[in-house]
């Protein structure tokens, strides 16, 4: 064994490589690179949305694809939102009737359920779920277009992509959440009533007039139509990463799931600026 | 101040001359990052001639075609089209440009969605609003007849071969009746017969159509075959261009070497 470390065979020496001292990134090198990603993903967003809206507005307007595009949001998204929003009209009924017993409050039970599902969890499961199901396969859709050079034949074939493909998805999407809303609402109330009547019979009737009593429009109207801008984030970010993708099947991956992620995380900071803006304007 | 607008207007007016070059890029250059691509590309096509772009790859022929179509912009030089620079045209104005061009990608980039119909019929469906649906399916089928490609209209580009995806995309870059036709590596990854076929159906389009073509590949058999002038293209300069016969009988060892290896 030589002094090196290695074993010596005769006639056979091999250069030992030197080690090389390469520079460990520094600190602040990091962080700089971070901001400078942060600042170029946001303004290239303000960019990417600018193009849309200027596509949106202006003729010709893509009719047929805006109507495939609401089919694609609206109808098959249906029956995914109906059912998370029969899942939450029977925790939410659960979980109330229990606490409401507790605390000698049981007649409240109505306006717990109907107030529970129209003005928080309705609005943002279907956010979620409209998010998870709709912005995965957009993003993914788009980015293997974008990889495929399919998006490059759009533009090439005189046809603006911006209108085509990123203003009538948004636009589905933005048209589309709050129906799914009201559909979630829907379910999650006739499951609330069905679980509790089971327990303890009530007729619908009485259900709906007790949980709705002195309710305004104002109460329940804004919560159901913020899900618009919901459905703007769920499209502008899914169609902004899927028409930004690089890379082959990794970057489809990719696209896909930072349009979840992403979609999700600003749906759900969207929704702490909306509810307070709802309290301020719609006390 | 209407004299100053005039004379305004007259340099933006496109040539309108008939002899005058169809394209003609002037000191293009383009760069990724740190890697020059094109480094003052000078070449220009008139009407009825096929200018093949010849190279090895990553030397930017593709590029070069991206450039003449805006999906590229250059870092500086000019395109012109008919006379009009289109560098830093905007969107809408660069779209009624590109009415004028026909464009085949490498890998046909049929809309995986639509059938071998559907993507034929996307430019008209978009921009021959004029057009009837009986009126646009004849077209379609006369495309698709004109590539040999009449009976799979119903197809997905999913169920057709690499060849037959290359016609179809030829039948939908011909659709809007170009006069300039683009093609990036038509017979890249083909078999030798497919190829002749795809350079056969290249010349007969030529003979019938009179476009200005630029064809981008590294197949020299078929750039003979099909182009009428060669630009042999080396870390981003024209190195040589001409006819074949010009570069067989090149001094420049690039040439000797690329023609060698072909």
């Amino acid at each position: 064994m030589s002094d090196r470390g290695v074993i010596a065979v005769e006639g056979f020496n091999p250069p030992i490589p030197e080690r090389r001292s390469e520079p460990m990134p520094s600190v602040a090198g990091s962080v700089t690179g971070l901001v400078n990603g942060f600042f170029e993903w946001f303004g290239s967003l303000g960019i990417f949305s600018w193009q849309v809206f200027k596509a949106a507005v202006t003729p010709p307007y893509e009719w047929r694809e805006l109507i495939r595009q609401l089919d694609e949001v609206g109808s098959k998204s249906f029956p995914l939102v109906a059912l998370a929003g029969a899942a939450i009209g029977v925790i939410i009924s659960l979980e109330a009737r229990y606490s409401l017993t507790r605390f000698g409050a049981k007649s409240m039970f109505p306006a717990t359920l109907v107030y529970s599902v129209i003005q928080v969890m309705g609005p943002i499961i279907t956010g979620l779920i409209v998010c998870g199901r709709v912005g995965a396969g957009m993003g993914a859709e788009l980015a293997s277009m974008k990889v495929s050079e399919q998006i490059d034949a759009i533009e090439a074939s005189a046809i603006n992509p911006y209108r085509l493909l990123a203003a009538t998805r948004i636009l589905a999407c933005i048209l589309m959440l709050p129906l799914l809303t009201l559909a979630a609402d829907a379910s999650g109330l006739l499951t609330g009533w069905f679980a509790q009547s089971l327990v303890e019979p009530l007729s619908f009737h009485q259900f709906i007039a007790s949980g709705f009593k002195g309710a305004t429009f104002n109460a329940f109207l804004p919560q159901t139509f913020k899900t618009a801008v919901y459905g703007l984030i769920i499209g502008l970010i899914a169609c902004f990463q899927g028409m930004r993708t690089q890379g082959g099947a990794e970057g489809v991956g990719r696209a896909a799931t930072n349009s979840v992620v992403l979609g999700s995380l600003f749906l759900i900071l969207a929704d702490v600026v909306l509810v307070k803006l709802i309290l301020v304007v719609f006390p | 101040m209407a004299i100053a607008y005039d004379i305004a207007m007259k340099e933006a007016e496109p040539e309108l001359d008939g002899s005058a070059p169809v394209v003609v890029a002037e000191d293009l250059r383009k760069t990724f990052g740190s890697h020059n691509v094109l480094n003052g590309i000078n070449l220009s096509v008139n009407r009825g001639e096929t200018l093949a772009v010849l190279g090895r790859s990553g030397t930017g022929k593709s590029v070069l075609l991206r450039l003449i179509i805006g999906l590229e912009t250059p870092d500086s030089g000019s395109i012109r089209i008919h006379g009009q620079n289109i560098v830093g045209l905007a969107l809408d104005r660069m779209g009624e440009i590109r009415k004028k061009m026909g464009f085949l990608f490498q890998h046909a980039a049929l809309y995986d969605s639509l059938t071998v119909a559907e993507n034929v019929a996307f430019p008209l469906v978009h921009h021959r609003k004029d057009m009837s649906g009986s009126e646009r399916g004849e077209r379609v089928k006369q495309l698709l007849a004109e590539v040999g490609m009449e009976g799979n209209l119903a197809k997905m580009p999913s169920d057709i071969s690499g060849g037959m995806q290359k016609r179809v995309g030829l039948a939908r870059a011909l659709a809007l009746e170009p006069e300039i036709l683009l093609l990036d590596e038509p017979t890249a990854g083909l078999d030798p017969i497919s190829s002749g076929e795809i350079d056969d159906l290249i010349l007969k389009l030529q003979r019938e159509r009179q476009m200005a073509s630029i064809v981008v590949t590294h197949d020299l058999h078929s750039a003979r075959t099909i182009a009428n002038s060669l630009a042999l293209l080396d870390q981003g300069n024209v190195v040589i261009e001409g006819t074949f016969e010009d570069l067989q009988e090149s001094g420049i060892g690039f040439v000797k070497e690329f023609l060698k290896q072909s």
